[in-house]
């Protein structure tokens, strides 16, 4: 562990990009967590006599066509933005370690049914996949959600199963069944804490591609309904304005879902960096 | 040799069967999954308890699933796709009606795309750690981060609103030019075959920032697998052997590394073009583009659920072509698959 740690202290000093990430991966956190209670103005409140107005001192975002607030609107947006992503980020972690193990750990006709399964899902455009479920699903954030880990299922999948496979004849494996351990058993023991690096390094790849993908889904007016704020409906309401120059409307949305996206990327090279040195670029 | 190459064709074509049963038996899912009374949905908001049972007898309904599951597919084939609600036309008419505009920008799109991010990859690949190097790695990282629909309405403002350069971001074409003569669909094939310069120039015009919004999308994944690729191919075996060899640096870089490295390059691509498909919809919701992807968002909103599965249907089948077509130049390129098995 101390171990560990200096070699995230290293890694962190060495490269300033991934320290930068972090910090900013800190902000992000911080304002999905306080958001409500730190906005100026309350993100839903419109004021009639006071619409379209550019950035000012008042209004650092400026205001948008019901005079609500930009600014605040962006902040308490993080919360929803990031819930979504995590929520679908957990449910394929879960979901895609237990096939995946079972898959790798088993093999046999469990890891045909898996590998069909991904193979399957990732025979569609990823994105048209996930209108076509919350299209038949019904369309609410929930909705959003399920299609989301759906549709990021194979990748968790595929590396838990290869990862799993290498290591399911490995000494430990032995020693544990010796030990009278069942296989269920030894997967969560012994396995999967084995695999949970390279599992770590995936979701954080993959945790910039959730959120955009959440968000280009409320932009075609999936998902979260207005008055919500999130990112991606902010700018599909701010699109109608660009073209008469209230570019205030959609840009910081737009700009604030651009920064979590590069953040959670950059973070993801440099975890890359800390579990798998060889892998580096 | 020659025989091992087309039974490796062969393989690879019975291999796009599973994955083409996968697809339908999910769509087939997918239209059955509709919360509450499927016919209900397809037969829309209007619908009297008489339309309704009819759509239930026609989507075959009251029978077991097993058999409504064949029906299903029969129906596919014979191309009765459903009929789109909000239009009252076939499916199957509306996309294809709708596809030539899709595909041109998606096309044009992905060979920006490529024309930028092959040379890219490798000038970054044969100087690392130059400045070009160093573009090359910001851009990549900075382009998975771009929202499409951001990266398009951020162009729409610079070059529309505050340049003028670009003409309004609405349609294919402006209101004073008329479609040229149909004969691919593709507005500026047909406008040159039309010999119509003006509808060219128009159409192109229109065209240039849809297609540069995806080819920004589309250049990071293509750059970074380039640069990748370009880094392992030179540093092997073969290339220290024809630089011994004495040959030129342009047959080293081009015949020998870049042959090679295109192998992972085209696989990416199909990849590439799995979410350029995806971005497509932003995209065209962005630029008001009269493709299915606009036919799509159109259909979400109006609860018009055949066209939305015959949308996701005709898209996963699109992709499994194009990946079967990337496979096939993969085993036409590959030296190496004749010899293996």
């Amino acid at each position: 562990m101390e171990n560990k740690a200096r070699h995230f202290r290293y890694v962190i000093g060495e490269n300033l990009v991934t320290a930068f990430a972090f910090s900013l991966f800190t902000l992000i956190i911080f304002l999905a967590i306080c958001g409500p209670w730190i906005t100026p103005y309350d993100p839903l409140a419109t004021n009639a006599s006071n619409t379209l107005k550019p950035p000012s001192w008042a209004h650092l975002f400026g205001t948008d066509h019901l005079g609500r607030d930009v600014y605040s609107r962006v902040i308490a947006a993080t919360q929803l933005d990031l819930g979504i992503a995590i929520s679908a980020v957990a449910l394929s972690f879960i979901i895609g370690c237990a096939l995946g193990c079972s898959a790798g750990f088993w093999g046999g006709w469990t890891d045909r049914v898996v590998g069909r399964l991904s193979d399957t899902i990732m025979a569609f455009p990823l994105f048209v996949l996930a209108m076509g479920i919350v299209a038949a699903m019904g369309n609410t954030v929930e909705n959003i959600i399920y299609a989301t880990a759906i549709i990021n299922l194979p990748f968790y999948t595929r590396v838990a199963r290869a990862e799993t496979s290498v290591r399911r004849n490995a000494g430990y494996v032995h020693a544990a069944r010796l030990c009278g351990s069942r296989d269920v058993r030894i997967l969560a023991t012994q396995v999967f804490p084995n695999i949970l690096p390279p599992m770590m390094v995936q979701i954080s790849l993959n945790m910039g591609w959730a959120i955009l993908n959440a968000a280009g889904l409320s932009f075609i007016g999936l998902g979260v309904r207005p008055p919500d704020a999130e990112w991606g409906i902010m700018v599909a309401e701010g699109a109608n304005y660009i073209v008469s120059g209230e570019w205030w409307l959609a840009i910081f949305p737009g700009a604030a879902l651009m920064m979590a996206v590069f953040c959670f990327n950059l973070l993801g090279d440099g975890l890359r960096d800390i579990v798998d040195p060889l892998r580096r670029t | 040799m020659k025989n091992s190459k087309l039974i490796h064709v062969g393989r690879r074509l019975a291999q796009a069967l599973p994955s083409i049963v996968g697809v339908i038996i999910i769509s087939f899912v997918l239209t059955r999954a509709l919360p509450g009374d499927p016919a209900v949905y397809f037969a829309g908001d209007m619908a009297d308890k008489e339309s309704i049972d009819q759509v239930r007898r026609a989507m075959g309904l009251d029978k077991g699933l097993l058999e409504q599951f064949f029906i299903y597919v029969g129906n596919l084939a014979k191309g009765v796709w459903g009929t789109s609600l909000s239009t009252g036309r076939p499916v199957t008419e509306e996309l294809l009606a709708r596809l030539p505009a899709s595909l041109e920008l998606t096309l044009i799109g992905l060979s920006l795309a490529v024309a930028i991010a092959l040379p890219l990859g490798i000038i970054a690949a044969t100087r690392p750690n130059s400045w070009i190097d160093h573009l090359c790695r910001v851009l990549v990282t900075a382009g998975v981060s771009l929202p499409t629909f951001f990266t398009g309405l951020f162009l729409v403002y610079i070059f529309y609103y505050l340049l003028g350069w670009a003409p309004s971001p609405l349609g294919r074409l402006d209101i004073l030019s008329l479609p040229p003569p149909h004969i691919t669909g593709f507005y500026t094939v047909d406008s040159l075959i039309a010999g119509e310069k003006e509808t060219f120039s128009a159409s192109v015009s229109q065209l240039v920032l849809p297609a540069i919004t995806l080819a920004l999308f589309a250049l990071a994944p293509l750059a970074r697998m380039t640069r990748a690729a370009m880094l392992g191919a030179l540093a092997s075996d073969f290339v220290r052997t024809a630089r011994a060899n004495g040959l030129s640096r342009r047959v080293v870089l081009l015949t020998y590394a870049l042959r090679n490295a295109s192998l992972s390059v085209l696989t990416t691509l199909g990849m590439v073009f799995s979410f350029l498909l995806g971005a497509n919809v932003l995209v065209e919701k962005v630029f008001s583009w009269p493709g299915i992807g606009s036919f799509a968002i159109q259909a979400l909103v109006a609860s018009d659920y055949a066209a939305v599965q015959g949308f996701v249907l005709a898209m996963a089948l699109l992709f499994i072509a194009v990946n079967l077509t990337i496979d096939l130049i993969l085993t036409l390129l590959d030296p190496r698959v004749g010899f293996e098995s």
